[in-house]
Protein backbone atom coordinates (compact mmCIF):
# COMPACT_ATOMS: atom_id res chain seq x y z
CA UNK A 1 0.00 0.00 0.00
CA UNK A 2 1.07 3.67 -0.86
CA UNK A 3 2.03 5.82 2.02
CA UNK A 4 -0.42 8.24 1.24
CA UNK A 5 -3.16 5.72 0.36
CA UNK A 6 -2.41 4.91 4.05
CA UNK A 7 -3.12 8.52 5.15
CA UNK A 8 -6.23 8.24 3.62
CA UNK A 9 -7.38 5.06 5.14
CA UNK A 10 -6.02 6.21 8.69
CA UNK A 11 -8.06 9.74 7.93
CA UNK A 12 -10.92 7.15 8.40
CA UNK A 13 -10.45 6.89 11.92
CA UNK A 14 -12.48 9.02 14.33
CA UNK A 15 -11.38 11.08 16.90
CA UNK A 16 -13.13 9.27 20.15
CA UNK A 17 -14.33 11.79 22.00
CA UNK A 18 -15.18 13.88 18.82
CA UNK A 19 -16.57 11.49 16.56
CA UNK A 20 -17.25 13.83 13.71
CA UNK A 21 -13.72 14.81 13.44
CA UNK A 22 -10.89 12.17 12.29
CA UNK A 23 -7.66 11.77 14.13
CA UNK A 24 -6.07 13.56 10.85
CA UNK A 25 -8.03 16.41 10.62
CA UNK A 26 -7.15 16.80 14.57
CA UNK A 27 -3.37 16.88 13.89
CA UNK A 28 -3.12 13.71 16.12
CA UNK A 29 -1.63 11.70 13.30
CA UNK A 30 1.73 13.30 12.49
CA UNK A 31 3.44 10.71 10.58
CA UNK A 32 3.43 7.41 8.69
CA UNK A 33 6.53 4.60 7.75
CA UNK A 34 5.61 1.84 5.96
CA UNK A 35 9.16 -0.79 5.50
CA UNK A 36 7.68 -3.76 3.48
CA UNK A 37 4.61 -5.20 5.33
CA UNK A 38 5.29 -3.28 8.42
CA UNK A 39 3.62 0.26 9.32
CA UNK A 40 5.27 2.75 12.09
CA UNK A 41 2.50 5.32 12.52
CA UNK A 42 3.22 8.43 15.46
CA UNK A 43 0.58 10.07 17.11
CA UNK A 44 0.78 13.13 19.58
CA UNK A 45 -1.26 13.54 22.33
CA UNK A 46 -3.58 16.27 22.78
CA UNK A 47 -3.51 16.63 25.93
CA UNK A 48 -1.22 14.96 28.54
CA UNK A 49 -3.52 12.88 30.27
CA UNK A 50 -6.23 12.65 27.21
CA UNK A 51 -7.85 9.04 27.59
CA UNK A 52 -8.25 8.41 24.32
CA UNK A 53 -4.82 7.84 23.07
CA UNK A 54 -4.83 4.13 24.04
CA UNK A 55 -8.06 3.71 22.34
CA UNK A 56 -6.43 5.48 19.37
CA UNK A 57 -3.84 3.45 19.33
CA UNK A 58 -5.84 0.19 19.19
CA UNK A 59 -7.79 1.55 16.22
CA UNK A 60 -4.77 2.56 14.21
CA UNK A 61 -3.47 -0.80 14.82
CA UNK A 62 -6.56 -2.74 13.80
CA UNK A 63 -7.47 -1.39 10.88
CA UNK A 64 -4.28 -1.55 9.38
CA UNK A 65 -3.82 -5.10 9.59
CA UNK A 66 -7.25 -5.56 8.30
CA UNK A 67 -5.89 -4.16 5.41
CA UNK A 68 -2.85 -6.40 5.10
CA UNK A 69 0.14 -5.18 7.63
CA UNK A 70 1.80 -7.41 9.48
CA UNK A 71 2.83 -5.49 11.88
CA UNK A 72 1.57 -1.86 13.17
CA UNK A 73 3.61 -0.07 15.59
CA UNK A 74 2.27 2.99 16.99
CA UNK A 75 4.62 5.87 18.57
CA UNK A 76 3.69 8.71 20.83
CA UNK A 77 5.71 11.93 19.69
CA UNK A 78 6.06 14.15 22.48
CA UNK A 79 7.58 17.15 20.53
CA UNK A 80 6.63 19.42 19.18
CA UNK A 81 3.87 19.49 21.34
CA UNK A 82 0.05 19.64 19.75
CA UNK A 83 -1.75 22.58 19.57
CA UNK A 84 -4.85 23.77 18.37
CA UNK A 85 -3.54 25.69 15.36
CA UNK A 86 -3.10 22.30 13.47
CA UNK A 87 -6.95 21.70 13.51
CA UNK A 88 -7.62 21.80 9.82
CA UNK A 89 -10.39 24.00 8.71
CA UNK A 90 -12.76 21.28 7.86
CA UNK A 91 -12.47 20.35 11.20
CA UNK A 92 -13.61 23.45 12.43
CA UNK A 93 -16.05 23.47 10.80
CA UNK A 94 -17.62 20.20 11.31
CA UNK A 95 -16.88 20.76 14.98
CA UNK A 96 -19.29 23.76 14.89
CA UNK A 97 -21.83 21.89 12.68
CA UNK A 98 -21.67 19.30 15.42
CA UNK A 99 -22.74 21.57 18.81
CA UNK A 100 -18.88 22.88 19.79
CA UNK A 101 -17.69 26.19 19.35
CA UNK A 102 -13.67 25.97 17.77
CA UNK A 103 -11.02 27.62 19.30
CA UNK A 104 -11.41 31.38 18.76
CA UNK A 105 -7.97 32.21 17.94
CA UNK A 106 -4.23 31.50 17.83
CA UNK A 107 -2.80 29.23 20.19
CA UNK A 108 0.71 30.62 20.17
CA UNK A 109 0.11 34.09 22.03
CA UNK A 110 -0.03 34.58 26.07
CA UNK A 111 -3.31 35.19 26.12
CA UNK A 112 -4.89 32.32 24.23
CA UNK A 113 -5.68 30.90 27.43
CA UNK A 114 -8.28 32.87 28.46
CA UNK A 115 -11.56 32.54 26.89
CA UNK A 116 -11.59 35.48 24.60
CA UNK A 117 -14.82 36.27 22.23
CA UNK A 118 -16.65 33.31 21.20
CA UNK A 119 -19.70 32.56 18.89
CA UNK A 120 -22.31 30.49 19.82
CA UNK A 121 -22.46 27.25 17.38
CA UNK A 122 -25.75 27.31 17.38
CA UNK A 123 -27.57 30.99 16.59
CA UNK A 124 -23.86 32.71 15.90
CA UNK A 125 -24.23 34.83 18.75
CA UNK A 126 -21.32 36.68 20.00
CA UNK A 127 -22.94 37.77 23.15
CA UNK A 128 -21.59 34.41 24.86
CA UNK A 129 -20.00 33.32 28.72
CA UNK A 130 -18.26 31.15 30.47
CA UNK A 131 -19.82 28.90 32.83
CA UNK A 132 -16.90 26.71 33.69
CA UNK A 133 -13.41 26.89 32.33
CA UNK A 134 -13.56 23.07 32.60
CA UNK A 135 -15.86 21.01 30.31
CA UNK A 136 -16.95 16.90 29.73
CA UNK A 137 -13.55 16.08 28.42
CA UNK A 138 -9.77 17.84 28.61
CA UNK A 139 -9.76 19.86 25.74
CA UNK A 140 -13.24 21.61 26.27
CA UNK A 141 -15.00 24.24 28.74
CA UNK A 142 -18.57 24.92 28.71
CA UNK A 143 -19.88 28.06 27.89
CA UNK A 144 -23.73 29.32 27.77
CA UNK A 145 -25.20 31.96 24.69
CA UNK A 146 -27.16 34.77 25.99
CA UNK A 147 -28.85 35.42 23.05
CA UNK A 148 -30.67 31.98 22.36
CA UNK A 149 -29.97 30.67 26.00
CA UNK A 150 -28.58 27.15 24.84
CA UNK A 151 -25.51 25.76 26.90
CA UNK A 152 -22.31 24.23 24.51
CA UNK A 153 -18.97 23.10 24.79
CA UNK A 154 -16.08 25.43 23.44
CA UNK A 155 -12.75 23.93 22.41
CA UNK A 156 -10.23 25.69 24.16
CA UNK A 157 -7.30 27.33 22.30
CA UNK A 158 -3.78 25.25 23.58
CA UNK B 1 25.69 10.37 31.27
CA UNK B 2 27.81 10.15 34.79
CA UNK B 3 26.13 8.16 37.17
CA UNK B 4 26.17 10.91 39.94
CA UNK B 5 23.92 12.79 36.78
CA UNK B 6 21.84 9.78 36.49
CA UNK B 7 20.48 9.75 39.86
CA UNK B 8 20.31 13.59 40.01
CA UNK B 9 18.08 13.67 37.09
CA UNK B 10 16.31 9.90 38.44
CA UNK B 11 15.62 11.96 41.90
CA UNK B 12 14.47 15.42 39.85
CA UNK B 13 12.06 13.21 37.70
CA UNK B 14 10.75 11.58 40.69
CA UNK B 15 9.75 14.75 42.47
CA UNK B 16 8.01 16.14 39.49
CA UNK B 17 6.10 13.04 38.97
CA UNK B 18 5.37 12.70 42.92
CA UNK B 19 4.14 16.02 42.88
CA UNK B 20 1.51 15.12 39.71
CA UNK B 21 1.30 12.40 41.41
CA UNK B 22 -0.03 13.16 44.72
CA UNK B 23 -2.06 16.57 43.72
CA UNK B 24 -4.08 14.42 41.46
CA UNK B 25 -4.78 11.91 44.72
CA UNK B 26 -5.94 14.68 46.83
CA UNK B 27 -8.29 16.49 43.78
CA UNK B 28 -9.39 13.88 43.05
CA UNK B 29 -10.62 13.48 46.54
CA UNK B 30 -13.34 16.29 45.28
CA UNK B 31 -14.69 14.19 42.96
CA UNK B 32 -18.31 14.45 43.58
CA UNK B 33 -17.98 16.53 47.07
CA UNK B 34 -17.22 19.79 45.30
CA UNK B 35 -19.95 22.87 46.06
CA UNK B 36 -21.28 22.74 42.71
CA UNK B 37 -21.45 20.73 39.72
CA UNK B 38 -19.55 22.99 37.32
CA UNK B 39 -16.59 22.82 39.81
CA UNK B 40 -16.92 19.23 40.62
CA UNK B 41 -15.94 19.01 36.32
CA UNK B 42 -13.23 21.51 36.81
CA UNK B 43 -11.99 19.70 39.63
CA UNK B 44 -11.80 16.25 38.38
CA UNK B 45 -9.79 17.82 35.02
CA UNK B 46 -7.07 18.77 37.43
CA UNK B 47 -6.89 15.81 38.87
CA UNK B 48 -6.75 13.95 35.55
CA UNK B 49 -4.13 16.71 33.86
CA UNK B 50 -1.93 15.90 36.84
CA UNK B 51 -2.60 12.10 36.82
CA UNK B 52 -1.54 12.01 32.88
CA UNK B 53 1.55 14.49 33.81
CA UNK B 54 2.57 11.76 36.52
CA UNK B 55 2.45 8.89 34.18
CA UNK B 56 4.68 10.38 31.85
CA UNK B 57 6.98 11.67 34.30
CA UNK B 58 7.29 8.40 36.44
CA UNK B 59 7.38 6.45 33.18
CA UNK B 60 10.55 8.49 32.33
CA UNK B 61 11.77 8.16 35.86
CA UNK B 62 11.82 4.44 35.64
CA UNK B 63 14.29 4.66 32.58
CA UNK B 64 16.83 6.26 35.07
CA UNK B 65 16.91 2.88 37.11
CA UNK B 66 19.35 -0.04 36.27
CA UNK B 67 16.60 -2.10 35.87
CA UNK B 68 13.68 -0.21 34.16
CA UNK B 69 10.57 0.40 36.54
CA UNK B 70 7.30 1.29 35.01
CA UNK B 71 5.35 4.27 35.88
CA UNK B 72 2.91 2.02 37.79
CA UNK B 73 5.72 0.00 40.09
CA UNK B 74 7.34 3.50 40.74
CA UNK B 75 3.42 4.95 41.77
CA UNK B 76 2.08 1.80 43.63
CA UNK B 77 5.59 -0.15 45.17
CA UNK B 78 7.51 2.38 47.03
CA UNK B 79 6.97 3.79 50.55
CA UNK B 80 6.79 7.39 51.56
CA UNK B 81 10.46 7.50 52.49
CA UNK B 82 10.88 6.53 48.50
CA UNK B 83 8.36 10.10 47.64
CA UNK B 84 9.96 13.52 47.16
CA UNK B 85 6.56 16.09 46.33
CA UNK B 86 6.57 18.32 48.36
CA UNK B 87 4.85 18.49 51.76
CA UNK B 88 2.16 20.96 50.26
CA UNK B 89 1.05 18.75 47.81
CA UNK B 90 0.18 15.50 50.62
CA UNK B 91 -1.74 17.97 52.91
CA UNK B 92 -5.09 16.91 53.40
CA UNK B 93 -7.44 18.66 51.17
CA UNK B 94 -9.27 20.36 54.03
CA UNK B 95 -12.21 22.87 53.08
CA UNK B 96 -12.47 24.61 49.24
CA UNK B 97 -10.46 27.89 49.97
CA UNK B 98 -7.60 25.94 51.10
CA UNK B 99 -7.55 23.65 48.06
CA UNK B 100 -7.76 26.79 46.45
CA UNK B 101 -4.68 28.51 48.17
CA UNK B 102 -3.04 25.31 47.44
CA UNK B 103 -3.42 24.75 43.81
CA UNK B 104 -2.50 28.81 43.43
CA UNK B 105 1.05 28.11 44.73
CA UNK B 106 1.79 24.64 43.42
CA UNK B 107 0.30 26.26 40.26
CA UNK B 108 2.00 29.05 39.20
CA UNK B 109 4.84 27.09 40.88
CA UNK B 110 4.21 25.14 37.81
CA UNK B 111 3.87 27.28 35.29
CA UNK B 112 7.05 28.95 36.11
CA UNK B 113 8.88 25.50 36.29
CA UNK B 114 8.22 23.85 33.24
CA UNK B 115 8.18 27.34 31.69
CA UNK B 116 11.74 26.97 32.09
CA UNK B 117 12.58 23.52 31.76
CA UNK B 118 11.12 24.54 27.85
CA UNK B 119 15.13 25.49 27.79
CA UNK B 120 15.75 22.44 29.47
CA UNK B 121 19.10 20.16 27.55
CA UNK B 122 17.22 17.10 28.33
CA UNK B 123 15.21 16.90 24.96
CA UNK B 124 12.58 14.58 26.41
CA UNK B 125 12.17 16.83 29.72
CA UNK B 126 11.71 20.06 27.13
CA UNK B 127 8.91 18.21 25.05
CA UNK B 128 6.74 17.58 27.51
CA UNK B 129 7.43 20.99 29.21
CA UNK B 130 5.62 22.47 26.25
CA UNK B 131 2.59 20.30 26.69
CA UNK B 132 3.01 20.90 30.35
CA UNK B 133 2.94 24.61 30.65
CA UNK B 134 0.13 25.25 28.47
CA UNK B 135 -1.91 23.27 31.48
CA UNK B 136 -0.22 25.02 34.84
CA UNK B 137 -1.19 28.00 33.46
CA UNK B 138 -4.91 27.01 33.15
CA UNK B 139 -4.61 25.59 36.36
CA UNK B 140 -3.27 29.05 37.73
CA UNK B 141 -5.77 31.02 35.75
CA UNK B 142 -8.75 28.64 37.35
CA UNK B 143 -6.81 29.35 40.81
CA UNK B 144 -6.42 33.24 40.28
CA UNK B 145 -9.94 33.36 39.58
CA UNK B 146 -11.53 31.78 42.45
CA UNK B 147 -9.01 32.97 45.04
CA UNK B 148 -10.38 36.41 43.43
CA UNK B 149 -14.29 35.71 44.00
CA UNK B 150 -13.55 34.04 47.37
CA UNK B 151 -11.63 37.14 48.13
CA UNK B 152 -14.03 38.95 47.23
CA UNK B 153 -17.15 37.21 47.97
CA UNK B 154 -18.65 36.81 51.30
CA UNK B 155 -17.19 37.39 54.82
CA UNK B 156 -17.25 33.79 55.22
CA UNK B 157 -15.10 33.17 52.01
CA UNK B 158 -12.94 35.99 52.82
CA UNK B 159 -11.75 34.88 55.96
CA UNK B 160 -11.43 31.02 55.07
CA UNK B 161 -8.80 32.07 52.12
CA UNK B 162 -6.92 34.29 54.42
CA UNK B 163 -7.03 31.33 56.74
CA UNK B 164 -5.62 28.80 54.30
CA UNK B 165 -3.09 31.38 53.01
CA UNK B 166 -1.41 31.29 56.29
CA UNK B 167 -1.96 27.86 57.16
CA UNK B 168 0.08 26.85 53.83
CA UNK B 169 2.75 29.96 53.43
CA UNK B 170 4.98 27.37 55.76
CA UNK B 171 5.04 24.93 53.41
CA UNK B 172 5.89 27.23 50.47
CA UNK B 173 9.58 27.81 50.33
CA UNK B 174 10.61 24.30 50.29
CA UNK B 175 9.62 24.71 47.00
CA UNK B 176 12.88 26.05 45.48
CA UNK B 177 15.47 24.63 48.37
CA UNK B 178 18.68 24.13 45.94
CA UNK B 179 19.71 20.06 46.87
CA UNK B 180 22.95 19.03 45.45
CA UNK B 181 21.21 17.70 42.84
CA UNK B 182 19.28 20.41 41.48
CA UNK B 183 22.86 22.14 41.40
CA UNK B 184 24.24 19.36 39.59
CA UNK B 185 21.11 19.89 37.28
CA UNK B 186 21.83 23.48 36.98
CA UNK B 187 25.07 23.14 36.23
CA UNK B 188 24.20 20.55 33.23
CA UNK B 189 21.30 22.99 31.56
CA UNK B 190 18.51 20.30 32.49
CA UNK B 191 17.01 22.33 35.70
CA UNK B 192 16.64 26.08 36.10
CA UNK B 193 17.97 27.96 39.23
CA UNK B 194 14.62 27.39 41.59
CA UNK B 195 16.02 30.67 43.31
CA UNK B 196 15.37 32.89 40.26
CA UNK B 197 12.15 31.15 39.86
CA UNK B 198 11.25 32.51 43.66
CA UNK B 199 11.51 35.42 42.54
CA UNK B 200 8.89 35.46 40.07
CA UNK B 201 6.77 33.09 41.98
CA UNK B 202 6.37 36.07 44.36
CA UNK B 203 5.54 38.68 41.90
CA UNK B 204 3.07 36.00 40.39
CA UNK B 205 1.14 35.31 43.68
CA UNK B 206 1.38 39.44 44.62
CA UNK B 207 -0.41 40.32 41.39
CA UNK B 208 -2.85 37.70 42.08
CA UNK B 209 -3.32 39.50 46.21
CA UNK B 210 -3.04 42.59 45.02
CA UNK B 211 -6.33 42.43 43.01
CA UNK B 212 -8.38 40.71 45.98
CA UNK B 213 -6.58 42.93 49.26
CA UNK B 214 -4.83 40.13 50.34
CA UNK B 215 -1.30 40.77 51.15
CA UNK B 216 1.85 38.43 51.21
CA UNK B 217 2.32 36.97 54.91
CA UNK B 218 5.17 37.07 57.05
CA UNK B 219 7.80 35.03 56.44
CA UNK B 220 8.09 32.20 59.82
CA UNK B 221 9.20 28.57 60.75
CA UNK B 222 9.09 27.03 57.73
CA UNK B 223 8.61 22.81 56.91
CA UNK B 224 11.05 21.48 54.68
CA UNK B 225 12.57 17.94 54.33
CA UNK B 226 11.04 16.23 50.67
CA UNK B 227 14.30 16.77 49.15
CA UNK B 228 15.48 13.46 51.65
CA UNK B 229 12.20 12.09 51.27
CA UNK B 230 11.18 13.27 54.99
CA UNK B 231 7.01 13.62 54.68
CA UNK B 232 4.35 14.60 57.05
CA UNK B 233 1.96 11.88 58.74
CA UNK B 234 -0.33 12.72 56.18
CA UNK B 235 1.38 11.37 53.33
CA UNK B 236 1.76 7.57 54.81
CA UNK B 237 -2.41 7.38 54.86
CA UNK B 238 -2.95 8.57 51.47
CA UNK B 239 -0.26 5.96 50.34
CA UNK B 240 -2.81 3.44 52.15
CA UNK B 241 -5.77 4.16 50.45
CA UNK B 242 -3.73 4.82 47.06
CA UNK B 243 -1.87 1.42 47.11
CA UNK B 244 -4.06 -0.75 48.29
CA UNK B 245 -5.20 -2.76 45.79
CA UNK B 246 -1.71 -3.31 44.15
CA UNK B 247 -0.72 -4.03 47.31
CA UNK B 248 -2.88 -6.58 47.90
CA UNK B 249 -2.72 -8.42 44.53
CA UNK B 250 0.36 -7.51 43.06
CA UNK B 251 0.39 -7.28 39.21
CA UNK B 252 -3.29 -6.86 39.38
CA UNK B 253 -4.28 -5.37 35.29
CA UNK B 254 -7.44 -4.93 33.82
Amino acid sequence: MEHTAVLELLDQIPDPEIPVVSIREMGILRKVELKNNHCDVYITPTYTACPAMAMIASDIEALLKSHGFKSVAVHTQLSPAWSTDWMSEGARQKLRSFGIAPPAHQACNSWALEVMQVNCPNCGSNNTSVISKFGSTACKALMRCEECLEPFDYFKCH
Amino acid sequence: MTMELKEALQKFLLRLGDNALIQGQRLSEWCSRAPMLEEDIALSNLALDHIGRAQVLLDYAGHTFGEIKTADELAFRRSEREYYNFLMAELPTGNFAFTIAKQLFLSAYEDLLYEALCESTDTHLSAFSLKAVKEARYHFSHAADWCMRLGLGTAESHDKMVDAIHDLWAYTHEFFEMSDCDLLLLQHGIAPDQEKLKKNWLDKIGKVFMRTGFSIPQDTYQHRGSRQGIHTEHLGHLLCEMQYLQRSYPDASW
